[in-house]
């Protein structure tokens, strides 16, 4: 790994360099000044052969880095385009879950009123039955409609029975998903962990060159308030978030509401 | 009741007005962001606003303020329903004059209440 080279060289460095300004010490207290001037011009050396070094190790770093995450053209691989296409597809899939799921609810709530309704009905007429409250005729016209509610609700149970089934067949979706989005996240680790060994080596040209960096301004992202954010994750640790219905009943209540 | 439900999710649309329907409100229609909503708002004669906060290009907080800022609509009953849940934003909702605010995820109990609530308070 490049990385590990780097730290070896760096390290390298470091110690040549304490070495050397021990001995520059040494040239100086026995006056050699010539000496400590020539030590000086090696360290230097030193230093730009390390620097020079460093920042190949860099480079080539860079590069790797950009070949790895496929990011240089070539149109297919690319590692950013797979992680759109992967949560492209969770965004399709939870809506076509949802819409099928919904699909057959629809389909299933007149089915299961039907059966509420005419039973209900139903047993209206049977207390008149049990009562004695009927006659001859209205009996038959009762049997009649009994049997044709019997016809009609096994026939509506089965369909309800398979519309169930089907709901919960629909919910695959979360094995499917769940697999693409974990793909998604350890991708993004990598690229993390690309990045921070990236910034790194970058340290160390920084160290060796002595430049220091200004703490980059980071203004606090300006809001739109207008502009929403979405659900929050993790409300209930959050202070400045409504965790849940009753917090935001409580904090309306609050101002008057 | 004339009812106008705003979402840009289409299957959260769907949601809203089955359980609208289940609560006997029947005449729904629907909108996918603010700038669709206002115009059928202004031209159509609704009864009640349903919509959400965060959509692309208008949102529902600003519709919000489009609403009360009309003449004609500024007695609208609006309803928000969002998953946005800062305490900043629900009072910033209420200073816009909202009717009643119900976060996500939902219950069907929790917008039922919400709506009797409304027309509680509106009627009364």
């Amino acid at each position: 790994m490049a990385a590990l080279e780097q730290d070896d060289s760096s390290s390298e460095f470091e110690k040549l360099f304490a070495e050397k300004a021990k001995e520059l010490l040494e040239r100086l207290e026995n006056n050699d000044v010539a000496g400590a001037v020539g030590l000086i011009q090696d360290l230097q050396k030193v230093r730009d052969e390390s620097l020079y070094q460093e920042i190949g190790h860099l480079t080539r770093a860079l590069h790797e880095s950009i070949k790895n995450f496929k990011l240089d053209g070539g149109g297919q691989g690319n590692d950013i385009d797979e992680a759109h296409e992967g949560l492209a597809y969770v965004v399709e899939m939870t809506a076509k879950a949802a819409n099928k799921t919904m699909d057959k609810v629809e389909e299933s709530l007149p089915l299961a009123e039907d059966i509420a309704s005419e039973s209900s009905e139903i047993q209206q007429e049977w207390k008149r039955f049990l009562n004695k409250e009927m006659q001859p005729a209205e009996f038959r016209e009762l049997t009649k409609r009994i049997n044709g509610f019997l016809d009609k609700t096994s026939s509506n149970t089965r369909k309800l029975n398979s519309n169930l089934n089907d709901i919960l067949l629909a919910q695959d979706f979360q094995d499917l998903t769940g697999q693409v989005i974990q793909k998604v996240t350890s991708m993004v680790t990598d690229v993390e962990s690309r990045l921070v060994n990236l910034v790194s080596m970058a340290g160390h040209v920084d160290q060796m060159t002595g430049i220091q960096h200004e703490e980059a301004d980071t203004p606090e992202d300006e809001v739109d308030p207008n502009k929403g954010e979405g659900p929050q994750i993790k409300a209930e640790e959050k202070e400045n978030v409504a965790a849940n219905q009753d917090d935001v009943d409580d904090l309306l209540s609050s101002l008057g509401f | 009741m004339k009812i106008l439900v705003v979402d840009d999710f289409s299957t959260m649309r769907r949601i809203i007005k089955n359980l609208l329907r289940d609560l006997g409100f029947t005449n729904t229609q629907e909108a996918d962001d603010g700038s669709t909503a206002l115009p059928m708002l202004q031209s159509g004669d609704f009864d009640f606003l349903v919509t959400d906060w965060n959509m692309p290009g208008m949102t529902g907080i600003e519709l919000l303020k489009h609403v009360r800022e009309d003449d004609r609509l500024k007695d609208l009953p609006v309803l928000m329903v969002t998953a946005e849940a800062k305490r900043d934003q629900i009072v910033a909702a209420a200073q816009a004059g909202v009717n009643g605010y119900v976060v996500k995820p939902f219950t069907a109990a929790v917008l039922k209440e919400k709506i009797e609530k409304i027309f509680e308070r509106v009627d009364g």
